[in-house]
């Protein structure tokens, strides 16, 4: 029997900075909760929405596995490895911080929000070589279907981690259902809804709802309503 | 309320003075760093920690020496990994290491 840790869309950390609004599923900054501090390797989800114009100055990091998922507008990126980027919807960026590195982001654009999903993980190689990666997605592919966009695989598909995760994007429609099995049933999945809602697990999730599952092999995921969610399957053992 | 006293290692400079600084913005918290693990067994026998943050750079041998050290010389002290080399997890790290010593 499968066991679930649902986290409700309103149950989430709120950091309201007038430029930034980040609602946090997991602790970050000051927002502390001893019941919400990771889910296996999953240790940040953050959907931010960063006003037109603004953004976050240098900034550093290390040891983490940092997966940036743009839903709306554009982030500009700049590292201290001499990258100089900007990510839009149906692109991915990633980066292992590793040994560290130094970044900064920002909207892209002056006159509208960027909103955009912050997914760290914790790696499974600490004081690696810091890495980044950028890739554009397959148009359509999520359509009724699970697009892999990370995966721990160099030759794989998306970008790859030092993590064993996998993560899909997926737009169902209405009604549109799929099994999902797991790489290895010793993992956990845990599912995003971006918007609509899905059933899966005997619950119901809604926009911005997320849910934990853990102790199965696989998974059936429905649409009951048109939705756009993101399934990741990542290691238990930190 | 006492301070909490966090001895913090890790080998970028620069990521370091940012880990400290930010600890220190906290006035509940004092924070003393270094790049060097044998500097910090050195810091860390002059002075009395209730935590130490290992970051990056450590490999992995020398990491269990310091563990194994800071244990000798203080069954009770607070030992975590720090991840992310900035703010966003920081507070966590902290609150949850002194919670379970």
């Amino acid at each position: 029997m499968a066991q679930t840790i649902l986290h409700k869309a309103d149950s989430r950390g709120i950091t309201d900075l007038g430029w930034l609004k980040s609602y946090q599923t997991f602790c970050f900054g000051n927002y502390y909760n001893p019941d919400r501090i990771h889910f296996g390797a999953l240790r940040v989800l953050n959907d931010d929405i960063v006003d037109g114009g603004k953004g976050f100055g240098d900034h550093p990091h290390d040891n983490m596995e940092i997966i940036s998922i743009p839903l709306e507008g554009e982030l500009r990126h700049e590292d201290s490895m001499g990258n100089t980027a900007v990510i839009r919807p149906g692109e991915i960026q990633m980066m292992s911080a590793g040994t560290g590195i130094y970044h900064a982001e920002y909207n892209g654009n002056k006159d509208k929000p960027a909103k955009f999903l912050q997914i760290w993980l914790y790696p499974n190689q600490l004081n690696v070589e810091p890495r980044y990666d950028q890739i554009v997605l397959e148009k359509g592919k999520a359509l009724n279907n699970l697009q892999q966009i990370v995966s721990p695989n160099k030759e794989d598909q998306g970008v790859w981690v030092y993590q064993n995760a996998w993560f899909y994007l997926a737009n169902f429609e209405k009604g549109f259902a799929q099994n999902y099995s797991l790489h290895n049933e010793k993992n956990g999945v845990y599912i995003f809804v971006i918007k609509g809602s899905v059933e899966t697990a005997n619950t119901l999730l809604e926009e911005r709802d997320g849910l934990g599952i853990l102790e199965t092999d696989q998974l059936s995921i429905r649409a009951q309503n048109d939705a756009e969610f993101l399934l990741m399957e990542v290691s238990m053992t930190i | 309320m006492e301070n909490t006293s966090i001895l913090v290692i890790g080998t970028h400079p620069e990521i370091l003075q940012t880990v400290l600084r930010l600890i220190n913005n906290n006035p509940l918290w004092k924070a003393t760093g270094t790049t060097s693990p044998e500097e910090a067994k050195d810091i860390f026998l002059k002075n009395s920690f209730d935590l130490v943050l290992i970051g990056a750079g450590i490999d992995k041998d020398t990491d269990e020496a310091l563990r194994t050290f800071f244990r000798q010389n203080n069954d009770k002290i607070a030992i975590a990994q720090h991840y992310g080399g900035g703010s966003g997890l920081l507070y966590t790290e902290i609150a949850q290491a002194i919670h379970q010593k």
